[in-house]
């Protein structure tokens, strides 16, 4: 199995989980978005791959939706609107460096212990490609979890969301509606953050969703 | 607004409200809006109610069998509903100054959006237009909940994007692994996700994949129907929203999660190796029920009480889907049915009485037997419908269930039976609490519109006491199709 598809995919899938560490532990917002830059343009190499190795072309298009729109397009709004809200040099994180990485480790292992094992019928570049998936998607997770900021939990939904294109292209011979719609989304969710953000600065001169804790619905009603 | 009748009703439940959506975000007058919102969606569950007289077809990308066509229905009709209500209670809402017309083009577009993606959800064939359908619901929603653009409302907001793209990228994850177990059978392309091929091949799939999908389909379309311990964002987005959504969202887009569920639940069973669904979801259903029965006390809001009592109810559900056989079966699809109608008609009533009490607070709400009569009426009898009082439809399934659980599971139905009965106490302690006592706050009129209401309620009484025989046969064959 050993082959030249096999290591440039193993590669670049890899190449996305080291980046998603290196999100779980950037102290300021700008170096986070970009890093998370860097992460859609090696995603969008990944499909690009997955492309010619399965002799796809429509994973191209998808490649190019990564690129276009997660390497580029979005990276540079979230810029502007950082630097809008004038909070590019701040970040929040709840738990250490530390003990963020060591979860991120347990996850990674999760789930490396969870697919391999039962994929034995699908290729083993699937298999290991949707391991790699998975792990990113749950250091999305993780990195939602951690942070209080509203732009950085959108960075991490989105490189959550990478993890799921990365798991869709690995599909041998998946329905190109699915990626298509699955690029669509990402922009309309893009929408909806945009709009979530431009709202909570405008009520509380902070993008801290932690601000947003005090108006819980209950404890207003009680005395 | 005609139908022209060479379009299949199939594609003009899926036309009709993208079209409206386009219109209404160019209409700027809100009564007009309002208007062509109304009209958009009656012709659409004219259109729904059309497919029962044409053939069932399945494509690759399409499907329409006895399960859906009926939530079909049901979705188009309480849409319908809603929109007659809302279009009286906006008008309010504007008066007030909550809502400014801008925001009501908006909110008017982003409805028939929200119902021509729940639409696509229901008709979808390929598993991965189902999970697209869900998902734009999602989205719509989110954003008529945080409408109002006060504190709570965006937090609700937040909150429920947060939860709710977290378990639909989890559900997506559960998609992409179906379509792999599934792989060594179906091969690639189109055919391969499509959802009634996946279940006659279902025996032929890798089970040990498939059963991993399914663990991610439950936690994502679970966070959907608002299953404990995945329900965070539900009383928020019902509570901080306008009424009109808290009535679909209750009614409408957790029916359509759980009805993802239970497809996926079908291709499940349809292989014996796969881990035992049933299980999980009796498990999942019963904390849901005894977990919101008891969170019904502590509620001071009247929208948080209801939204409680919707956990609680698509818990019932899940547990009868899970214990599942052919009338335990007919009971969650009754259930479904009638808790869909009183949940929005509740809400309705909820709705008129927060905007003429000007709050929400329960302990603020008093005296609405002398103030407000109609209305009192109109929100005691949906309690006592939700509560699963006899005669009302909701009892007749709970009624159902139970006796299935008791014949089968005896120690289940006994959680069952205390879950129900403490959520019944609460139900009619808060009840109480509003009806009588001294009056507070305005006793001035309120322009109701009453009909939607009372016609979800006679439907849920008329349901209850005698249910039309083809009806019965037609939930018959799809409890069985259920398994």
């Amino acid at each position: 199995m050993r082959t030249l598809a096999f290591d440039v995919a193993h590669l670049l899938a890899g190449g996305m989980l080291v980046l998603s560490f290196v999100l779980l532990y950037q102290d300021r917002i700008s170096a986070t978005l970009n890093i998370f830059a860097l992460q859609a343009i090696v995603l969008s190499m990944s499909v690009a791959w997955q492309a010619l190795i399965q002799d796809a072309p429509h994973l191209l298009a998808t490649a190019a939706i990564a690129l276009v729109v997660k390497g580029i397009v979005i990276p540079t709004a979230l810029h502007r609107i950082v630097r809008r809200l004038g909070i590019h040099r701040e970040i929040e994180v709840v738990v250490g460096a530390g003990p963020t990485m060591l979860m991120g480790l347990g996850l990674v292992a999760l789930s490396i212990l969870l697919v391999l094992p039962v994929g034995d019928k699908i290729s083993i570049l699937a298999r290991e490609d949707l391991a790699f998936a998975l792990a990113v998607i749950l250091l999305g997770l993780l990195m939602m979890i951690t942070r209080h900021n509203a732009v950085t939990q959108i960075v991490g939904f989105m490189s959550l969301e990478n993890g799921l294109i990365l798991a869709a292209s690995g599909a041998k011979g998946m329905p190109l509606v699915v990626e298509f719609t699955v690029a669509f989304s990402i922009l309309i969710a893009f929408i909806v953050f945009g709009v979530f953000v431009f709202r909570i600065r405008e009520r509380f001169d902070t993008v801290d969703v932690g601000a947003l804790d005090r108006f819980r619905g209950e404890r207003r009603d009680q005395p | 607004m005609t139908l022209p009748f060479d379009i299949e009703p199939l594609y003009a439940i899926l036309l009709i409200p993208a079209a409206a959506c386009a219109v209404l975000t160019l209409v700027p007058y809100y009564r007009l809006g309002a208007l062509i919102n109304v009209l958009a969606c009656g012709a659409t569950f004219a259109a729904s109610a059309m497919l029962l007289t044409v053939e069932r077809v399945r494509g690759d990308i399409f499907i329409i069998d006895d399960f859906n066509i009926y939530l079909v229905i049901l979705t188009t009709f309480v849409g319908f509903t809603t929109a007659i209500f809302s279009a009286s209670y906006i008008g309010h809402e504007l008066e007030t100054g909550r809502l400014t017309p801008t925001f009501l083009r908006f909110y008017h577009a982003l409805y028939q959006a929200m119902l021509g993606a729940m639409n696509v959800a229901l008709v979808a064939n390929n598993i991965g237009l189902l999970w697209v359908g869900l998902e734009v619901a999602t989205l719509t929603t989110v954003m008529m909940v945080g409408l109002y653009r006060t504190p709570e409302a965006v937090e609700a907001a937040w909150k429920y994007f947060i939860l709710g793209s977290v378990g639909i990228a989890l559900a997506f994850f559960g998609t992409i692994l179906i379509y792999l177990s599934a792989q060594e059978a179906l091969g690639e392309g189109l055919p391969a996700m499509a959802w009634d091929v996946m279940r006659q091949n279902a025996s032929k799939f890798d089970s040990r994949l498939l059963s991993l999908a399914f663990v991610f389909l439950l936690v994502g379309y679970g966070t959907k129907v608002g299953l404990a311990p995945f329900h965070a964002w539900l009383p928020d987005a019902h509570a901080e929203g306008p009424t009109p959504i808290s009535a679909v969202l209750s009614g409408l887009l957790l029916n359509v999660a759980l009805y993802a569920l239970l497809r996926f639940k079908m291709i499940m069973t349809a292989n014996t190796a796969t881990l035992d669904v049933g299980l999980i979801m009796m498990a999942l259903g019963l904390i849901s029920l005894v977990f919101a029965a008891f969170m019904l006390y502590r509620r001071r809001d009247v929208k948080r009480l209801f939204a409680y009592s919707s956990i609680e109810h698509m818990g019932i559900m899940t547990f009868a889907f899970g214990i599942g056989g052919p009338l335990a079966n007919f009971a969650g699809l009754l259930h479904m049915t009638m808790h869909s109608l009183t949940k929005s008609a509740i809400f309705f009533a909820v709705g008129h009485i927060a905007q003429v009490k000007g709050t929400q607070r329960i302990a603020d709400i008093k005296g609405l037997s002398v103030t407000h009569p109609a209305l009192a009426i109109g929100l005691a009898a949906g309690v006592f419908a939700i509560a699963g009082l006899p005669p009302f439809g909701v009892f007749t399934s709970e009624f159902m269930l139970v006796s299935s659980t008791f014949a089968r599971q005896p120690v289940l139905a006994v959680v069952l039976v205390f879950g129900l009965i403490v959520a019944f106490g609460a139900l009619v302690w808060r009840l109480q609490d509003m009806l009588f006592g001294e009056p507070t706050g305005s006793a001035g009129q309120v322009k109701a519109s009453y009909v939607p209401l009372f016609v979800h309620l006679a439907i849920v009484l008329v349901a209850g006491v005698w249910l039309p025989e083809p009806v019965v046969q037609w939930f018959k064959a799809v409890a069985a199709q259920l398994g």
